[in-house]
C-alpha cells in the first residue's frame, strides 16, 4: 500500500514535469506552428531567473511567478524581432530559433559563469509506512493541474482565446473582423513563453541550474507535443501522461535506460499507428 | 541531443544546396591533411627553442564542472614549470584547446596537436569516453600521453600514463570501509557509459572480497535528471548504502530529490565520483549531509605542500575559488613528473622521456609523495576517505598511504611494451 503509494506519486510527478515543460510549447509550436528550438533555453532562463531573485532574497515561491513574467516579457521581444518576419516560412524560424538558443546559452555562460548553480528543493518529505517522498513533487503535480486549467480555460472560454485562435487560423478574416492579429500573435507568443519560464522556475529547485539546462528536455517536449496532435492543450496533456506514466513505471520495473527507451518506442508506434497524434479524430476544441 | 541530430541534418540541408562548394572544401581538406602527414608527426625534432606540450580539456558544456579546474591546473602547472626554468633551460609553449565536451572534438584536436602542433607531450581527457577516443591515434602516432583523471583503470599502454585514482586504490578503499562501518548491503547507480559499467564491476568485484552482497544495479544515462523511479527503487530494496558513480550536471538532481525524499537517514550514499564536479559545493550543506568519498586530495589536507598550494591558488584564482578538486591535483602532478622526466632524461625525446618516467619517478605532490610505477605507467596514491560538512568542503576521517595501483600486477609494460590495452574486472 504504502510502496504503491510511492510509485503513483512518482509516476504523476514525471507526468507533471512533462507536461509542465511542454506546455508552453504546445502553445507556441503546436497553435502557432512556430519551430521554437530554444525552447529549452527559455526553461532554462526561467530557471536562471529564479535563482537571481532567490540569491536577492526573494522567498522562492514569489521568485516562481516572478520568472514566469520575466520569461513571458523576454518572449514578446523575441517574437517582435524575431519570430514575427517568419511566420509561415518554417525552416527559416527553425533557423532563427536555433540561432537563438546558442546565443542565450553562451550568453548565460558569460553572465553566469558555466558552473552548476542549485537552489535547495524546498519543503520536507512525506513519510507514508515505510516509505517517503518528496513534498514539492505534490506542488510539481499539483502546478501541473492548475496550468492545465488555465491555460485550457483560456483559450477556450476567453474571448482573448477565441482571437488569439482566429488570428492564427484564419488570418485575413481576423482581421476583416477587426482583430489586430500581430498583436495576437505576439501577446500569444508570449504567454508561451511564460509557461516556459514557469516550468524552468518550478524544476529549478528539483535539478542543477547550467547553461544546458534546456537541453535535457527539449527532445521530450518536442516529442510530447507531437504526440499530442492537434488538439494541442489536451494532446499534450495526455501525450505527457502517457510518456511520462510509462516511462517511470518501465524505469521502476527495470532502469530508466530502458525507461527512456520505452518513452522513444512508444512515441514512435503511436505515430505509425495515429499520424495525426493522440488527439487525431478528437472532439475537442483544444 | 536532439539538437546534434539536428545539426547534421541542416549541414546536410545546407550542402545539399552547396555541393561544389563542399566539394572544394572536402578537397581542400584532404590536400592539407595531406601536407600534414607529409611532415612526421610525433616529437619535435628542434633542440632550442620553446618546447610546444598540448592540453584537450572541456571548457564548456556539460563536462566542464569537471574540466575547469583542470584547465585552470593545467595553466597553474606549465606557468609553475615555466617559472622555475622550464625543462632543459627551454620555456614551455602551450597549446590548449577546449572540446566542447564532445568526444569528435577530442580527436580532431588531439590529432592537431600531434601532426600541426609537433606537441612533446598531450595532457588531457576527461570522461573514459574521450580517452578512449582519443588512445587508438595517440597510439598510431606514438604519441607520449597523460590521462590526468581518476578512472575505471586498467588501461596498459606504452605511450599512456594515467595519474589519477584508480579503483584498486580508491574502490578498494570505499568497499572496505562500507562494510566496516555502514552495512553489507549495496546498491549501484551508475553513469551509463564505460566509465559506469567497468567501475560497477570493480564495486561488484570488491564486493564479493569483502562479503558484502550487491542488491541490484541501475545504468542511469547522463541526461536524465528524474530520479523519482529509483528513489522508489531505494525504499524498497533497502540498501545500507548506495555507491553512486554518477556523473555529470545533470546527475546531481539525485543527491538533491534523494534528500528532499527524506531518504538520507535510512541510507547513506558513498561514492569515488561526488566531488569532483564540486557538487557539494552547489549543493546546500544539509542536502550533502553524510556523503562519503575517498580521493587521493582534499583542499583541507594539512600537509606543507597543500598549504603552499592552495594559498598560491587562491592567489592566482581568487580567494573565492569555489574548491580545488582530485582531479587538479592529478593534473598538477602530470605536468610536473613530466618535466622533471625530461629534466633526467636530458632530451625531449619520446622514448627516452619514457624510460625516465618508467625509471621510478617520485614527486612531492599536494596529495603527499606519490610515486610513478614505471610496469603499469600509474601512481602508487595516499587514499583519504572523507565526509561532507557543513562549509561545502569535507572532512578527512582515515587516511591510507602509498597503495599500489596495480595490485595484481596484471600489466608490465617494461617487460611487454607493446601492450596497448585495457583490464576490466573478471567475475
Amino acid at each position: 500500500m504504502d510502496q504503491a503509494l510511492t510509485i503513483v506519486v512518482s509516476v504523476l510527478a514525471s507526468m507533471a514535469t512533462l507536461l509542465l515543460i511542454s506546455v508552453g510549447l504546445a502553445v507556441i509550436f503546436g497553435l502557432m506552428r512556430v519551430i521554437n528550438l530554444a525552447h529549452g533555453e527559455f526553461l532554462m532562463l526561467g530557471a536562471y531567473a529564479v535563482l537571481v531573485a532567490t540569491r536577492n532574497g526573494v522567498s522562492l515561491w514569489i521568485a516562481i511567478p516572478l520568472a514566469a513574467l520575466a520569461v513571458g516579457v523576454f518572449g514578446l521581444v523575441v517574437e517582435r524581432l524575431l519570430i514575427r518576419p517568419l511566420y509561415g516560412r518554417i525552416l527559416d524560424t527553425l533557423l532563427a530559433t536555433w540561432g537563438l538558443s546558442l546565443v542565450l546559452v553562451q550568453a548565460v555562460s558569460i553572465a553566469f559563469g558555466p558552473a552548476t548553480n542549485g537552489i535547495g528543493t524546498p519543503l520536507g518529505s512525506v513519510r507514508v509506512g515505510g516509505y517517503s517522498f518528496s513534498q514539492y513533487s505534490l506542488v510539481l503535480i499539483v502546478m501541473a493541474a492548475v496550468t492545465l486549467v488555465v491555460v485550457y480555460l483560456l483559450f477556450t472560454r476567453t474571448s482573448y482565446g477565441v482571437m488569439a485562435r482566429a488570428a492564427i487560423q484564419n488570418p485575413a478574416m481576423a482581421r476583416a473582423l477587426g482583430i489586430d492579429t500581430a498583436r495576437m500573435n505576439m501577446l500569444t507568443f508570449g504567454i508561451g513563453s511564460a509557461l516556459a519560464g514557469l516550468a524552468g522556475a518550478l524544476l529549478a529547485p528539483v535539478a542543477g541550474v547550467v547553461p544546458s539546462f534546456g537541453q535535457a528536455y527539449i527532445a521530450q517536449a518536442f516529442m510530447t507535443v507531437i504526440v499530442g496532435g492537434p488538439d494541442v492543450i489536451t494532446g499534450t496533456s495526455a501525450a505527457a501522461g502517457l510518456l511520462g506514466g510509462s516511462y517511470s513505471l518501465v524505469s521502476y520495473f527495470t532502469t530508466p535506460f530502458i525507461g527512456q527507451a520505452a518513452l522513444l518506442v512508444i512515441a514512435i508506434v503511436l505515430l505509425r499507428v495515429l499520424p495525426q497524434g493522440l488527439s487525431g479524430n478528437w472532439r475537442t476544441y483544444l | 541531443m536532439a539538437k546534434d541530430e539536428l545539426e547534421v541534418t541542416l549541414t546536410r540541408l545546407i550542402q545539399g544546396d552547396l555541393s561544389r562548394r563542399q566539394f572544394l572544401w572536402g578537397t581542400g581538406l584532404a590536400l592539407s591533411t595531406i601536407g600534414l602527414a607529409a611532415c612526421g608527426g610525433g616529437t619535435p625534432t628542434t633542440t632550442s627553442g620553446p618546447v610546444p606540450v598540448g592540453s584537450v580539456l572541456d571548457g564548456t558544456g556539460g563536462l566542464n564542472i569537471y574540466g575547469t579546474v583542470m584547465i585552470d591546473a593545467t595553466n597553474f602547472a606549465v606557468d609553475d614549470i615555466n617559472k622555475k626554468g622550464g625543462v632543459l633551460g627551454r620555456q614551455l609553449k602551450l597549446t590548449a584547446f577546449d572540446a566542447q565536451s564532445t568526444n569528435d572534438k577530442y580527436v580532431q584536436y588531439a590529432d592537431q596537436l600531434m601532426l600541426e602542433t609537433k606537441a612533446a607531450v598531450i595532457m588531457g581527457g576527461i570522461t573514459s569516453g574521450s580517452r578512449e577516443a582519443i588512445r587508438p591515434s595517440i597510439d598510431k602516432n606514438k604519441q607520449l600521453y597523460f590521462y590526468n583523471e581518476q578512472y575505471e583503470g586498467g588501461v596498459c599502454d606504452k605511450y599512456v600514463f594515467a595519474t589519477g585514482v584508480v579503483p584498486s586504490q580508491q574502490l578498494s578503499t570505499l568497499v572496505k570501509w562500507t562494510m566496516d562501518n555502514v552495512g553489507k548491503t549495496v546498491y549501484t547507480l551508475a553513469a551509463d557509459y564505460n566509465y559506469g559499467h567497468i567501475s560497477s564491476d570493480w564495486v561488484k568485484f570488491y564486493l564479493n572480497k569483502d562479503g558484502g552482497t550487491l542488491l541490484g544495479v541501475d545504468f542511469i544515462p547522463l541526461d536524465v535528471a528524474d530520479f523519482g523511479s529509483t528513489l522508489t527503487k531505494l525504499q524498497q530494496k533497502k540498501p545500507a548504502a548506495v555507491m553512486s558513480l554518477l556523473v555529470g550536471g545533470a546527475h546531481i538532481s539525485f543527491y538533491r530529490q534523494f534528500a528532499a525524499a527524506g531518504l538520507q537517514s535510512q541510507m547513506k550514499i558513498v561514492s569515488p565520483t561526488f566531488g569532483l564536479g564540486n557538487e557539494q559545493v552547489v549543493l546546500a550543506p544539509k542536502e550533502s549531509a553524510g556523503i562519503t568519498v575517498a580521493y587521493p586530495y582534499f583542499q583541507e589536507l594539512s600537509n606543507p605542500t597543500n598549504q603552499k598550494w592552495v594559498a598560491d591558488w587562491k592567489t592566482r584564482f581568487g580567494a573565492n575559488y569555489p574548491y580545488v578538486t582530485d582531479s587538479a591535483n592529478a593534473v598538477w602532478t602530470g605536468w610536473h613528473l613530466w618535466a622533471e622526466a625530461v629534466n633526467k632524461a636530458g632530451t625531449v625525446d619520446r622514448d627516452k622521456v619514457i624510460a625516465a618516467l618508467e625509471s621510478g619517478l617520485s614527486f612531492d605532490a599536494p596529495e603527499g609523495t606519490v610515486h610513478l610505477d614505471g610496469k603499469s605507467h600509474h601512481l602508487t596514491h595516499n587514499v583519504n576517505i572523507a565526509q561532507t560538512n557543513a562549509n561545502h568542503g569535507f572532512n578527512i576521517i582515515q587516511t591510507l598511504n602509498a597503495i599500489s595501483p596495480d595490485p595484481q600486477g596484471q600489466c608490465d609494460l617494461i617487460a611487454k611494451p607493446d601492450q596497448h590495452t585495457q583490464f576490466t574486472p573478471s567475475l
